[in-house]
């Protein structure tokens, strides 16, 4: 059973208070994109053992989407931030760097 | 012969008898008996039978570890298969049958697989079940079937009751032997939140039964004293009979408590599930003695040394006049003292070991107690009792040297730290090659949302086979734990142990003959010799030859034979104990109840019913309901003695000949406010919203990303800056969710609030040629198609309620929607149906608003959508913009396949007779496919009998189907034949549209 | 205008625990940005109270302010008040963005008092309900057995536990149960 802690109302929320919403930081691409812009948008999707960043929503709670850099292998949270955030934010970067020094994840690192 | 010893039992109040009940006869306890100390004082040695040869089995074991004493227990609602016999506490009138035999414990037909083991070895079902392939359906399956299963399904409705508890706490302590105990103690001194449990009625685990001296006093005293300390310390609690089941993710544990299983009462929860959130667990869950692989060694009267002494010490219970101890270790030598000390023989203690001088080794020979070392049993003999055994030399191959009588074998090959709750969320072992032991790697715990270790073992559970260690070990544990210095250690002196001799087999050279007698797992029927013939298959990896032998696959999970089991694999394959590993740990630890795991969630409560305001009136009015989701709609009003067909058609033609009343409160309302609700509506929705005007309506359709319908329904713009949209019933969660996704995931900058008021609002629909006349009737507001014309909303009072009114109509009929405050929907409702009485108002169902909108040709979310839909396949491109430049969905109805002439899209289906074709029938195509199978070329998505037209109507999907009018294609019935299905227009109904305005 | 009915009829059950149907209240949902000054002035004006900060309620369920989430509160007054509150608050932001909607019917509020409330809550929602950590004056919305609540504790010591209205029986009698089951015994005072 996951525990995160919800960055907007600072509920350490149980799993089941959360909904998870897949992979975060998708860039959408709609009309106008080329169909392996659409395919990677639509369908690629990141499957690491290790760093991984996730979309999570407080549904039972205060029902807000927040962002979620967690190890899928060991279950261990680096932290949450805004769902308002096209990258993860510097400290977040650090707080993984700090246990997992030369991660990286997409474009990210 | 076992009995109740004149004194001693620690546990047991001989002052007050119990009566207990076993295969229909009585047998005398006492208070504080378990089931099986009361049948072993009463000679009831023999508690079951095998799985697979039907051996006889007696009690082998004195707590959770027992895999043969499982009997049914209780009667009718009371029954539970699988009860163990060494953890159930006897109450007067406590009532238990024995299982797995036929047809008599005693007498057992199903014995005679013994007589044939050496044709049912390891792997005898996946050999010999394999072929011919026909024969399994009539002949393997019922076999199988018939052997499987120890207990026996219960068969009455569960009568007792359940709930779960959720207990957020700092540290969980499991186990309350003395290192739980202490540790519990000492993290208490921190004023954290501390939860100590102990799965057994009693507190200090096995400590009384050896009594050490701590701080200079008996180990009973002590244990009373650290638990009125804990008890004293208002941030710790304490509960027994509470079994910690399983540690999962980030600190998560269950338990299961037993509330009343020990003295039943009416009207209490029989057991209660803990579901604990600990910051840090410690696990102090003591160790389990081994057996030894020695040929006979499942025969009744053979058990674990350690139980032995437990029936004596904690009982007074003798399990026989004359026993021989066997062991590879010093521990052992206690259960021949304290049998010595009881006035009992013990003619022999058979030491494998070829030196043994420990100081209880020499106290034991001190008493006069004969010791062999060097020696091994070769075989016990006896049938349904031992009767005596044949020793031999441990190094040999089991030559007989002297036969000992004795009614009573007490082995100990060892102990094992119950690792369980440390391994369940991946804690790492290590093998001691000193101790003979896997124990926990304390450099690889299981790591929670820190990334730290997050459970600690301690004591026994950590490898500790001492009490001065095990305390030590406590302090510490319970220090770090809760941060804080290590105190004080209690003093404790008890007797130093000499080293154990690792055997795996009795004797190391046992020959075949032997080793297909030496018993692995009693439960199941898995010997040395399947283990070994497991490997020589080719199953090396300890969970392939689990599976494949069924080694620690009973209920008891493998906790007297897993690791014997794979120490015998680790010699067949020639490879080191712990490169062979151990099979996974899972939860529960022991077996918890269905009934804890629902809790509350049972009969009535079992799932949350959503009911509308108007709920209660179709309830006393012959609604039959259907499930739409959580909620329970009326899928028909049936009169008199009417089938739930007639009604549909009754009410169908009502609403098309005077007026009907549909609740539809569940209909989703979200009201979308803001600079920039307009603009993110067109992103929505396929079509344009944002130039609607205010107090008009207009159906809109949303898409996902794929370009897939997932709903639809009319928005209405209510002012300048707000909108209202309507959700089907299913969708109004979802849909407020996709909403707040977007606005908060992607659009985070535009200007929109989302509110759910679909509860808000008792939403009633008045539809047919009459429906503006019930309207009238109620008076309040100009309802007249100058005034509100077809598709408008407006705000007024009907009736003096509060409504907002939409001129929608789902039903080609002159239909009205009203939206009244949700306090006021019931007292709406029967206005209606009073001001409407008159124009022959009737209700109408979910079924009768099908039919409806089918004859008219309209889609509904999830009958003509399916996810693989988009809304070009059902011709709603009118419903499409084709001026904006996005909205969700657009790229994705671009791609090629989506575009493709030959998708199945939306028309009318009529059968040639007349006849309804069955829901879900298929368009039968030319050729085959790969598979051989008929290829489709449509399916039906929409079928049912119009009484307003007088035969079958359809829609469904077809491939190419709009450029097909009037072709006739066959459909399958289900039963082999088609029925041939002209392409029609999928408006059935007044195509004109000349109803709506009544 | 026709008198409402509260969706619990004002059913109640005595007990250790007792449960109450708190009635028919008023509910306005407000959203906008809760740092706004005006937005605060008027919903504490209309409710006679301070105005709540993150994961805290003011007052009662009669006449308070409940924080919702981060752009979010609900707003309690009495049920025949909502509709003019709804209009004061709009009048109060015009031209700031916001939204205020009256949803006094969408939801049912039940009252719990008793020494065991926190036992009986505990068997139901996964939030921390110990007295250290959900103390009066804060509010929780969290999972109540099955669906979605808002836990509330009161400064007098009662709850109440506010539900969607189209569950509010099965919420009921799913506490109601739970009192019946008895004490857990795990909190103490």
């Amino acid at each position: 059973m996951l525990t995160l802690t919800c960055p907007y109302c600072g509920v350490a929320a149980d799993e089941t208070e959360l909904a998870a919403g897949g992979e975060a930081h998708l860039k959408r691409f709609g009309p106008g994109s080329t169909d392996a812009e659409f395919d990677t948008y639509m369908f690629a999707r990141e499957n690491p053992k290790g760093v991984h960043f996730e979309r999570w929503r407080h549904a039972y709670g205060c029902g807000k989407w927040f962002l979620a850099a967690r190890d899928t292998n060991t279950l261990e949270v680096f932290g949450t931030y805004p769902a308002q955030s096209s990258a993860p934010p510097q400290h977040i970067r650090d707080a993984i760097t700090a246990k997992r020094p030369g991660w990286t994840w997409r474009d990210f690192a | 012969m076992s009995t109740r010893l004149a004194r001693g039992g620690r546990l047991i109040n001989r002052r007050k008898a119990v009566t207990v009940t076993f295969n229909g006869r009585n047998y005398k306890g006492f208070e504080g008996d378990t089931l099986a100390s009361a049948l072993l004082a009463n000679d009831q040695m023999l508690v079951g039978r095998s799985f697979k040869y039907h051996r006889p089995r007696g009690i082998v074991a004195s707590g959770a570890e027992e895999p043969n004493g499982l009997v049914n227990l209780g009667q009718g609602g009371g029954f539970e298969p699988n009860a163990r016999v060494t953890t159930t506490e006897v109450f007067e009138g406590l009532t238990a049958e024995s299982q797995n035999h036929w047809p008599s414990l005693e007498f057992d037909v199903g014995a005679i697989n013994t007589a044939l083991s050496r044709f049912l070895p390891a792997g005898f079902y996946y050999k010999m079940f394999l072929h011919p392939r026909s024969f399994w359906k009539h002949v393997y399956e019922p076999f199988i079937r018939q052997s499987a299963g120890l207990g026996q399904a219960p068969k009455a409705r569960d009568q007792d009751t359940y709930e779960q508890f959720n207990a957020h706490v700092d540290v969980l302590v499991v186990g309350g032997g003395l290192a739980g105990l202490q540790a519990a103690l000492t993290a208490g001194q921190s004023g954290l939140r501390v939860l100590l449990i102990e799965q057994s009625a009693h507190w200090g685990g096995r400590a009384a039964v050896d009594d050490p001296l701590i701080d200079g006093t008996p180990a009973e005293f002590w244990i009373k004293t650290a638990v009125q300390r804990l008890a004293a310390l208002p941030n710790v609690r304490l509960r027994t009979r509470t079994m910690g089941a399983g540690v999962y993710d980030h600190g998560y544990a269950l338990a299961h408590e037993r509330l009343t299983d020990h003295a039943p009462e009416a009207g209490k929860p029989r057991h209660r599930l803990w579901r604990i959130r600990a910051g840090k667990i410690v696990t102090a869950t003591g160790m389990i003695e081994r057996p030894l692989s020695f040929a006979g060694n499942d025969i009744p009267g053979v058990m674990l040394a350690s139980a032995v002494r437990d029936y004596a010490v904690d009982f007074g219970v003798s399990i026989g006049d004359r026993t021989v101890v066997v062991t590879n270790n010093d521990d052992a030598y206690r259960t021949a003292m304290v049998l010595h000390q009881a006035g009992l023989i013990v003619p022999a203690i058979i030491d494998a070991r070829v030196q043994a001088d420990g100081a209880l080794v020499r106290a034991a020979r001190d008493l006069g107690i004969r010791v062999e070392t060097g020696r091994a049993i070769a075989r016990v003999k006896g049938g349904k009792r031992v009767t005596g055994v044949t020793i031999c030399a441990h190094a040999g191959e089991g030559s007989g040297l002297e036969d000992i009588a004795c009614d009573a074998v007490a082995m100990s090959g060892g102990w094992s730290p119950v690792v369980h709750l440390w391994s369940h969320c991946g804690g790492k072992l290590i093998w001691d090659e000193g101790l003979a032991m896997f124990r926990p790697d304390a450099t690889r715990p299981p790591t929670g949302a820190d990334g730290a270790g997050f459970v600690f073992p301690v004591g026994g559970a950590n490898g500790m086979l001492r009490t001065a260690d095990v305390l030590t070990d406590a302090v510490a544990v319970g220090a770090s734990v809760s941060g804080q210095a290590a105190g004080d250690v209690p003093v404790a002196v008890d007797s130093e142990q000499g080293a154990i001799l690792p055997v795996w087999l009795m004797p190391q050279g046992a020959t075949l003959k032997l080793r297909q007698k030496m018993w692995l797992d009693y439960q199941n029927d898995v010997k040395v010799s399947d283990v070994q013939l497991a490997a020589r298959e080719g199953y090396e990896s300890v969970e392939h030859a689990k599976r494949y032998t069924t080694l620690g696959m009973a209920t008891d999970q493998g906790k007297l034979s897993n690791i014997n089991g794979l120490a015998v694999l680790s010699g067949a394959i020639n490879t080191p104990i712990p490169q062979v590993g151990t099979t996974t740990f899972r939860p529960p630890y022991t077996p918890i109840s269905m009934g804890a795991i629902a809790g509350v969630a049972r009969g009535d409560l079992f799932q949350p019913v959503r009911k509308t305001p108007i709920h209660g009136w179709h309830e006393a009015s012959g609604a039959e309901f259907e499930p739409v989701g959580l909620w329970r709609r009326p899928y028909a009003f049936l009169q008199g003695h009417e089938s739930a067909h007639e009604a549909v058609n009754r009410e169908v033609l009502n609403v098309r000949r005077n007026v009907g009343l549909l609740d539809a409160s569940t209909l989703g309302k979200l009201i979308v406010k803001g600079p920039d609700a307009g603009r993110f509506l067109d992103m929505l929705y396929t079509n344009v919203m944002s130039t609607l005007p205010v107090g008009k309506c207009r159906y809109g359709l949303m898409c996902n990303e794929n370009g897939f319908l997932i709903d639809d329904g009319v928005v209405v713009r209510m002012a300048e800056d707000t909108w209202l949209c309507h959700t089907t019933t299913g969708g109004a969660d979802r849909i407020h969710a996709h909403m707040e996704d977007w606005l908060q995931c992607e659009w985070w900058d535009w200007k929109v609030y989302v509110a759910n008021v679909t509860e808000q609002y008792a939403q009633i629909a008045v539809v047919g040629p009459n429906a503006r006349k019930v309207l009238e009737k109620l008076d309040g507001m100009d309802v007249t198609k100058e005034v509100l014309p077809f598709m408008t909303s407006a705000d007024g009072t009907l009736g003096g309620i509060a409504a907002r009114v939409f001129r929608i109509s789902f039903s080609g009929e002159l239909s009205y929607e009203i939206a009244v405050p949700a306090s006021q929907g019931r007292a709406f409702w029967d206005a209606c149906l009073a001001a409407g009485a008159e124009f022959g108002i009737q209700p109408y169902g979910t079924e009768c608003l099908h039919v409806l909108r089918a004859e008219k040709g309209f889609i509904m979310i999830g009958d003509e959508t399916d996810g693989t839909v988009i809304p070009q396949d059902l011709n709603l491109g009118w419903a499409i913009s084709k001026k904006k430049s996005d909205y969700l969905g657009k790229r994705g109805q671009e791609r090629s396949h989506m575009v493709d002439p030959k998708r199945w899209k939306l028309v009318g289906l009529e059968t040639v007779d007349g006849s309804v074709i069955p829901d879900g029938a298929y368009a039968v195509g030319t050729g085959t496919n790969a598979n051989g199978q008929k290829n489709t070329q449509g399916r039906v998505t929409s079928t049912y009998f119009s009484p307003t037209l007088g035969k079958g109507i359809a829609m469904g999907l077809v491939e190419r189907g709009p450029e097909r009018m009037g072709e006739v294609i066959p459909f399958t019935k289900g039963n082999g034949t088609t029925v041939d299905v002209r392409i029609v227009d999928q408006v059935f109904y007044d195509k004109a549209g000349a109803k709506q305005d009544g | 205008m026709a008198d409402g009915v509260s969706v619990l009829g004002g059913v109640s059950v005595g007990g250790a625990v007792a449960l109450r149907d708190l009635g028919l209240t008023g509910m306005v949902t407000v959203r906008g940005n809760l740092a706004g000054g005006a937005l605060q002035a008027v919903c504490a004006g209309l409710a006679g109270v301070g105005f709540p900060g993150a994961g805290m309620a003011t007052g009662t369920a009669a006449q308070g302010i409940a924080w919702m989430s981060p752009d979010e509160v609900m707003v309690f007054v009495a049920h025949d008040a909502a509709g003019a509150a709804v209009a004061q608050i709009d009048a109060a932001l015009a031209g700031v963005h916001h939204l205020a909607v009256d949803v006094s019917d969408a939801r049912a509020l039940i009252g719990l008092s008793g020494a065991g409330a926190r036992d009986v809550l505990a068997k139901l929602t996964p939030a921390d309900m110990h007295p250290d950590a959900f103390r009066p004056g804060m509010f929780r919305r969290t999972r109540l057995g099955q669906v979605a609540a808002g836990i509330w504790a009161l400064e007098d010591g009662s709850f109440a536990v506010m539900c969607f209205r189209s569950v509010a029986d099965h919420v009921f009698a799913t506490l109601a149960q739970s009192v019946k089951d008895g004490a857990v015994g795990h909190f103490k005072g």
